[in-house]
């Protein structure tokens, strides 16, 4: 498995150079330095004089990818793309446009971030896989069928009618809990509940429905017929045999989006007011801070690789079939 | 037994709702608010509460422009001069001043000397603490000390010092240097002698500096001499700049000339501080009346009192109304009046509207999603608040802000610009004043900015010296006075008018065409399509095709640079308080196309140029009214620019919150608010039950989807095998 691992991990390099590459060149597709400088500078009085000091402040008074004044490795070296983004390799995030230092942003950012996505996840699991139990439990009865109507209706609600519907009635209406803000430690409780209770119920339409036709499908397997016919309750034929077996397929989807928590989530973080990495890379985007969205997208790119490989080495875990060579 | 058993459950289950709902009522009726966001224990207290929508970007004086930054460096510094609190039009006094600094010309060139008053403490502050023999005790802390700190204000040790005009001078030889970018260097420079100089020698500085691996290191300002900026006392010094510039007593207002004490920047620039967002860009230090003591832009930002502020008195005068508006109450008393200030981040609409209504915010604008909820337009124009605001004892303040948008005509445009010959160029005007008249602002902003704003007859808004109301002051191209009001000339006038430029029916009489015209602007959301539609029914009037050019900013601000638009959309919003700072707009020497400044329409006309350079310094006076009439008698008639409005702000203030009046050229004027938080807190619980039956309907409904399930579950469980 080591092995298996590192090869991974080295296959990774190439991809994160790629995607390097990709991200600036799409950004500087959009963007050019001196966008940037005046999107720094303001609006006002913004002279050439002081681009290209904004510029030479910051490192983008280079060429972009080539260098073809400087001579041997500096031909590559000087220039933007190598200075600004191979860094990230070290991550070495460096300093927004405006300044600030990204990796301590991040180290700041990424707790409110996974003080909302890790309650969603789990209780998000817990509720949809349970849901899910109950609606194959029931399944071809008025239960089931109400309960399918019920996700598909769930699921085909957009989840900023959630986040209004929530804060209106909840918030404002019934006056149960802060609209929007956000607090450190245990005084986070009080603006967490409403966001996580939006998230998970927000997820239960497409969740609850991919998680029954996954038991349902293991359900109708032989070894469920052979565990009935030898008189084990259905509680236990559910929760021993079909829940572990379907596993496999629920791990697929569910492990790799473990790594992806830190990253935030956009439209929760904006509407509710939590200071998490979501909102501070769509800020970026916005300001066309190309060190925050690099640096971003770098960190998006990690947690995702190494959340297929986690997807990976779980399945060894849970089917002692699956070996990784 | 199995009923017995039932039996009980539901015996258990109508006692368990019941207990349920007392408590439920119990909660919701004991006064607790659940949705307050802040600490229970900040409850009561002198706190004023607001948001801002976007995170500032810099809150070092020498990089700051914007005015939400404007928001928080203006309580923190101080530079000589502030704008008076009340009195309209502005009028600029002494804040750190002892009085107005005195001017005085010479060989051609101006001096300003500035007197600051004796007795002025910055805050406390870490970059001033020293030992009892006097040695700095935090300027030469290691990497990992500064690594564990979570705030320079988590250093035990405080200390401060008086203000001297050293530090003014200081700030000033800031602007010039290369690591930062000061957005107003390059005026400056040209003004104040020896600053490009400076900024020239501080360049080879820093080369030299990080050519020697050094470039981190603090580089002492004190050591630079700037020859325009001469230290007189300890308390005075001079500025000199080249020529006479009488608009720079302005920018003496402005957070750029605040003092920095070198200690602040030395101790910031301390190898490890950067690392940690501990820079002057984000934790200010100044003698103003509040200091920054909690920055998260991302979340919060809190000012408190600042112990060491000298006091400043409420102004005793102010604008006529003022008193009978309850403005003066607190004459001659001692401010701030409020001790902390807390600024929540909300970047949407909804949330911060419903906190503001809830008593979570004491101050709130209005977007146009909420308009109709918070104002009611009456048939005369008079804007008022619904019943609903009025019952929370909110208050509304309007005013019209020093800013103008407009639609221009690109002057190097061979169709709607001042191309070709005589003839041509009287055609190209014809057409601009028809499409001028076409245009009508009026219904522009009843449908897209529910009313709030005044059509212009000129560039120069309201409250600036120049502006001409009433029936001296409109545009007699585009208006004529009827009944006690400007009105609109009729779409006759226009289609003459176009006809006179050559194109009768909106077709070239010459080649038959159909006259397409292009109109540059910015995307700004999911309202463009409905913008853009109106204006292309404006032209349409005159049936010439207008095709709308909509890009991202970045794409809009190189049209303008390149002069490739030809008519486009734009706005300004003033620097300082005088007619120079809308005039300059239209200055032939300032055209951005060739000289790059802010003349985006590129406009050029002799005359013009030439009053604007008479009256850019003289003082106010009917002389200078005069040569400003003749000039907007020039732009009228040339018609560079379709005169859009100049808009109104609308605020909404709780009826705890007093003081309260509207200052567009400052953004200090949280020292002059007084709040009554008792008041607000009573008024917060009322408002603020918690409604608690909705908890108890979904554990219900829970409780009737799930009983069913587990008896089904269980007949299941128990059910014999059906003989087939």
């Amino acid at each position: 498995m080591l092995a298996y691992i590192l090869r991974r991990v080295l296959y990774a390099i190439p991809i994160l150079v790629g995607v390097n590459l990709v991200t600036f060149a799409l950004f500087f597709v959009v963007n050019t330095p001196d966008d940037m400088a005046r999107m720094q500078l303001g609006a006002k009085r913004v002279t050439q004089v002081q681009i290209e000091r904004w510029k030479a402040a910051h490192g983008y008074d280079k060429p972009l990818l080539w260098n073809a004044r400087a001579s041997g490795t500096g031909r590559f070296t000087d220039t933007v793309f190598f200075q600004k983004s191979l860094r990230l390799f070290v991550f070495d995030f460096g300093a927004s446009e405006d300044g600030r230092n990204i990796a301590a942003e991040i180290r700041t950012r990424m707790w409110p971030s996974l003080a909302l996505a890790i309650p969603v996840f789990l209780v998000g699991l817990a509720v949809n896989i349970s849901f899910a139990l109950a609606m194959a439990f029931f399944r071809a009865t008025y239960l089931d069928f109400w309960g399918v109507v019920l996700c598909v209706a769930m699921m085909s609600i957009s989840t900023l009618f959630y986040i209004i519907a929530g804060q209106f009635l909840v918030a404002k209406l019934w006056n149960l809990v802060p609209i929007s803000g956000y607090n450190t430690g245990l005084h986070a409780i009080k603006f967490l509940i409403l966001p996580v209770a939006i998230g998970v119920v927000s997820g239960i339409g497409a969740g609850s429905r991919w998680y029954r036709t996954l038991f349902l499908e293991e359900m109708g397997k032989d070894y469920v017929r052979t565990a009935r016919a030898k008189g084990l309750s259905e509680a236990v034929v559910m929760f021993r045999h079909v829940l572990k077996n379907a596993m496999i397929p629920i791990l697929t989807g569910v492990v790799v989006t473990i790594p992806l928590l830190f990253m935030g989530s956009l439209l929760m973080e904006s509407f509710f007011g939590i200071p998490g990495l979501g909102s501070y890379t769509i800020d970026a985007i916005q300001a066309q801070d190309f060190a925050v969205v690099r640096s971003m997208v770098f960190v998006g790119s990690v947690l995702y690789i190494f959340g297929l490989l986690l997807t990976d080495i779980s399945y060894t875990l849970v089917d002692p079939r699956v070996r990784l060579e | 037994m199995r009923s017995a058993r039932l039996g009980r459950m539901r015996h258990i289950g109508i006692r368990g709702l019941a207990a349920a709902c007392a408590l439920a009522a119990a909660v919701a009726g004991c006064g607790k608010v659940w949705n307050d966001p802040y600490p229970a224990a900040d409850a009561g207290k002198n706190i004023l509460y607001s948001a801002f929508v976007d995170r500032p970007k810099h809150l070092d004086p020498a990089l700051s422009y914007a005015s939400n930054e404007a928001v928080f460096t203006q309580q923190v510094y101080e530079p000589p001069l502030q704008y008076d609190y009340l009195k309209r039009p502005y009028q600029l006094e002494p804040l750190t001043a002892a009085e107005m600094p005195r001017v005085s010309d010479r060989d051609g060139y101006s001096e300003y000397e500035i007197r600051i008053r004796p007795g002025i403490l910055y805050q406390p502050h870490p970059a001033f603490a020293r030992n009892a023999k006097g040695e700095f005790l935090y300027q030469s802390l290691s990497r990992a000390q500064i690594a564990a700190l979570s705030s320079p204000y988590a250093l035990p040790g405080r200390g401060t010092r008086e203000l001297t005009a050293d530090d003014y001078i200081y700030e000033i030889k800031r602007l010039a240097d290369p690591r930062s970018t000061s957005p107003i260097y390059g005026l400056m420079a040209q003004y104040i002698v020896g600053l490009a100089e400076l900024a020239a020698r501080l360049k080879k500085v820093n080369q030299a500096m990080i050519a020697a691996g050094r470039g981190d290191e603090w580089l002492d300002l004190r050591k630079v001499p700037l020859a325009g900026v001469t230290r007189v006392d300890k308390y005075t010094f001079r500025i000199k700049l080249k020529g006479r510039y009488p608009q720079f007593k302005y920018w003496l207002a402005m957070p750029f000339f605040a003092p920095i004490p070198w200690e602040a920047d030395r101790f910031f620039a301390q190898p490890g501080m950067a690392e940690k967002n501990f820079t002057l860009d984000w934790w200010p230090v100044g003698t103003g009346p509040y200091m920054l003591t909690e920055n998260n832009p991302n979340l919060r930002m809190v000012l408190e009192r600042n112990p060491n502020f000298r006091g400043e008195a409420y102004p005793s005068e102010g604008a006529p109304g003022d008193r009978g508006a309850g403005l003066l109450a607190d004459a001659g008393k001692t401010m701030p009046f409020i001790d902390r200030v807390v600024y929540s981040r909300e970047k949407e609409g909804i949330p911060y509207w419903n906190k503001f209504l809830q008593g979570y915010y004491d101050s709130s604008g209005i977007s146009s999603d909420n308009f109709d909820q918070a104002v009611r337009v009456s048939v005369e124009g008079q804007a008022r608040l619904t019943p609903q605001m009025r019952k929370r004892g909110i208050r509304l303040r309007t005013t019209v802000e020093p800013s103008v948008f407009y639609t221009g005509f690109n002057w190097l445009d061979p169709v709607v610009g001042n191309a070709g010959d005589a003839k041509s160029r009287q055609r190209a005007r014809k057409l601009r004043q028809a499409i001028s008249i076409a245009v009508d602002v009026e219904q522009y902003l009843s449908i897209f900015e529910n009313g709030r704003g005044i059509v212009a007859q000129g560039p120069i808004p309201p409250g600036i010296f120049g502006y001409r109301p009433g029936e001296a002051g409109i545009n007699p191209v585009t208006h004529e006075w009827r009944d006690g009001a400007a009105q609109r000339r009729p779409l006759a006038d226009a289609k003459r008018l176009l006809a006179e430029a050559g194109y009768p029916g909106g077709r070239d009489a010459r080649t038959g065409q159909p006259l397409v015209l292009y109109l540059d602007t910015v995307t700004r959301g999911p309202g463009d399509q409905a913008r853009f539609d109106w204006w292309r029914k404006q032209l349409a009037k005159l049936s010439i095709q207008l095709e709308v050019r909509a890009t991202d900013w970045n794409r809009f601000q190189d049209k303008i640079r390149k002069g490739s638009e030809q008519m486009f959309f734009l706005g300004w919003n003033a620097d300082y308080p005088d007619p120079e700072n809308f005039l300059f707009l239209l200055d032939g020497p300032e055209s951005r196309a060739l000289h790059h400044g802010e003349n985006a329409a590129n406009y050029d006309n002799a005359r013009y140029d030439a009053l604007f350079e008479r009256m850019r310094d003289m003082p106010n006076s009917p002389a200078r009214q005069q040569i400003i009439d003749q000039m907007v008698d020039i732009a009228r008639r040339d018609a560079p620019w379709i005169w859009g409005f100049f808009p109104k702000d609308y605020m909404l203030y709780h009826g705890w919150l007093s003081n309260v009046k509207p200052n567009d050229m400052a953004r200090n004027g949280v020292k002059y608010l007084r709040l009554d938080p008792q008041q607000r807190a009573v008024l917060r619980r009322q408002w603020n039950r918690p409604v608690v039956w909705p908890l108890l309907l979904v554990l219900a409904l829970i409780a009737a989807v799930a009983v069913p399930a587990v008896v089904g579950y269980r007949r299941r469980e128990r059910m014999a095998a059906r003989p087939s």
